[in-house]
């Protein structure tokens, strides 16, 4: 454990004392500030029912500049890959891996150590961020937010970090199988790209390969093809991003598939209590945590068996 | 391999191992990639105490062989205990023990001199106050107390490896094991590093194997060299067995003298015990099983002949390379 625990100690202090933790840091609290803050004008201007107004700020659009959520989706995994592009090659490009590994540590302890502080320092990151905008929101409404918010708002935190940690694993992954960093760093970018703009595109054309829509009003078809997309989309982590949050941030969201108007007969607006949200995204975070697993997963392995002639 | 899951065995007691002068030892050691022998049936024995060099040619497969040492790699076949352990199924009590300075002295840039060693001292699970004390030791030993908290990025090339020392130094080793600790210095430096070995071994009844290819250089610390040419040890013994081994009982003399030309040869070969006279660039070169140079002396003045050059010719280790790396 020790070993563990001496790699941890030393690659959070790198992180944190690292220029690109403190450039992506600045540029994500700048962006969340500016969010927030253009989204409580707006909430001022138009508030007429103050319930769950401080759950406003993080999803509330104002002109050109779009809203918190957007902002992490878009560059929380950028921190991911930041952070973790270089984690094992750039030691065997240095050459400290052999030394590193030569003292009294298990193996896994290098790649485990890694993981975590990158895992520790993206938390702290978010955290502070947060507290911030969450100031900086508070101020300007003056609306303070009730336990249940401070809830969602929390639970929107959690699944945050675990889909920045989704991409230190995919970039932890990448810097274990490429040999050079700009390999694997663009190998992450490529990842990012594809998740963030051409999954859409992609699984619409997928969903009409799988169900042909015909020129006629097919309801059952329309259904069909729609599972299709969405399913598809939800092998995206950032598909299960936006649904977990958006279910975390929007009460009344009471269900993230298609709704046919038979199930809107008789049904009260209410917004859903916390624990309700909760279970209608447990499979997206199951998801979120699946995929991590697997990318560590293959990080892993490939790391412990490799020759360390290799490394 | 599971470390997480696994508790660490609390640092082997020095009282606990097992009681014996030899420090390493490998039996039929053999590392095949592939098709490729890195490493052929390698029996190497050091003992409490010795500093060997191991010496060979780039690509003999030294590095190999190290890294099996250190439970690095796995051996295809044959044995390893290095303090009676066997660092495939115990590495981390290898390492505990062993200090390693791999062949590129690889350092973290970005940290102080003392950043980088007090992070070898955590990984070996040394207390902070153990380990600043030690820290601060191995420095002053290496003569970098000085720039102890400049980033390692501005250091040379020779306080890199010197710094590589005290990053050895740092865990308290029994045995160190350094890949090519010259590479890439210049001479003074060679010297300066080659004298901290020495005394270093000295000071804390260390056990060294260092590999080169630049045997002129570490011949001068090693109490015993290992010939190794493409995996497989050719020779191993003092710098005189080698040499005594290589002239297999025949001396070698130069000689020089007028008239140089078909006469004194003719008069060279009469002597007995002289096997024979080759030509070689500046003198005749005269083989012979006994001290003969007191025949050869008188029997040029006989003549009337002028002697120039009478030389036993004793082989040094490069002829010992240049003859064995040949083969």
């Amino acid at each position: 454990m020790h070993g563990l625990l001496a790699v941890y100690r030393k690659e959070l202090a790198d992180h944190l004392g690292s220029r690109r933790f403190v450039i992506l840091a600045i540029l994500i609290c700048l962006a969340g500030l500016s969010s927030v803050y253009v989204a409580a004008q707006s909430i001022r201007a138009e508030i007429s029912d103050a319930r769950n107004a401080f759950l406003l700020l993080f999803t509330t659009a104002s002109g050109p500049l779009p809203t918190f959520i957007t902002f992490i989706s878009f560059l929380g995994p950028l921190v991911g890959l930041a952070l973790a592009f270089d984690t094992i090659n750039g030691e065997q490009n240095r050459g400290t891996l052999s030394r590193l590994l030569a003292q009294p540590i298990y193996r896994d302890a290098v790649i485990n150590g890694k993981f975590l502080a990158a895992l520790v320092t993206v938390a702290i990151m978010l955290a502070s961020i947060f507290v911030i905008v969450s100031a900086l929101g508070i101020l300007t409404i003056a609306v303070l937010p009730s336990p249940e918010e401070l809830g969602r708002v929390l639970g929107f935190l959690i699944v945050c970090i675990l889909y920045v940690g989704f991409w230190v694993a995919l970039a932890t992954m990448f810097s274990v199988l490429f040999r050079q960093t700009t390999t694997a760093a663009l190998a992450g970018i490529a990842a990012w790209i594809f998740f963030t703009f051409f999954v859409t595109m992609i699984t619409d054309t997928l969903a009409n390969a799988f169900v042909t829509l015909d020129t006629l009003f097919d309801p059952q078809a329309m259904l069909e093809w729609e599972m299709w997309r969405q399913n598809l989309a939800r092998l995206a982590p950032s598909t299960l991003f936006q649904e977990a949050t958006i279910a975390l941030l929007m009460p009344k969201v009471r269900t993230l598939g298609p709704i046919l108007v038979r199930d809107l007969i008789g049904m009260l607006p209410n917004p859903l209590p916390l624990h309700e949200s909760l279970v209608l995204i447990w499979p997206q975070v199951t998801g979120l945590l699946a995929l991590t697993a697997v990318c560590f997963a293959i990080a892993y392995i490939r790391f412990m068996t490799q020759e360390i002639r290799s490394l | 391999m599971f470390g997480w899951f696994k508790k660490q065995s609390t640092p082997a007691t020095r009282a606990d191992e097992p009681v014996t002068s030899t420090v390493i030892e490998t039996q039929d050691l053999v590392k095949r990639y592939g098709d490729v022998v890195a490493v052929d049936h390698l029996n190497l024995r050091l003992e409490q105490g010795e500093i060997f060099g191991l010496l060979g040619p780039n690509g003999a497969g030294k590095t190999t062989t190290i890294l099996m040492l250190m439970g690095l790699t796995e051996p295809t076949a044959g044995s390893v205990r290095v303090l009676g352990y066997d660092p495939v199924r115990q590495p981390i009590a290898v390492k505990r023990v062993v200090g390693y300075l791999p062949e590129h002295v690889a350092l973290y840039d970005d940290l102080s001199a003392r950043e980088n060693l007090l992070y070898t001292a955590d990984l070996n699970g040394l207390p902070l106050a153990e380990a600043k004390q030690r820290i601060a030791y191995a420095l002053e030993r290496v003569g970098l107390a000085e720039v102890a908290d400049r980033p390692v990025r501005e250091f040379s090339h020779g306080m890199r490896q010197r710094l590589g020392i005290a990053d050895v130094l740092v865990k308290k080793p029994r045995v160190v094991i350094l890949d090519e600790p010259t590479l890439g210095l210049d001479p003074e430096a060679v010297n300066q590093l080659l004298d901290l070995i020495l005394a270093m071994t000295r000071e804390e009844n260390l056990t060294v194997l260092l590999s080169s290819h630049q045997l002129q250089q570490v011949q001068r610390i090693c109490t015993r060299v290992g010939i190794f040419v493409k995996g497989k040890m050719i020779a191993q013994g003092t710098i005189a067995q080698l040499a005594e081994q290589l002239a297999g009982g025949m001396r070698t003399l130069e000689v020089h003298a007028e008239p140089r030309g078909a006469e004194l040869v003719e008069l060279l070969k009469q002597i007995k015990g002289v096997v024979s006279v080759e030509q070689d660039t500046a003198y005749w070169l005269v083989r012979a099983t006994a001290e003969v140079r007191p025949e050869i002396a008188r029997a040029i003045a006989a003549r009337g002949w002028s002697l120039y050059h009478l030389r036993e010719r004793d082989y040094g280790l490069e002829e010992i390379y240049l003859k064995y790396f040949q083969t």
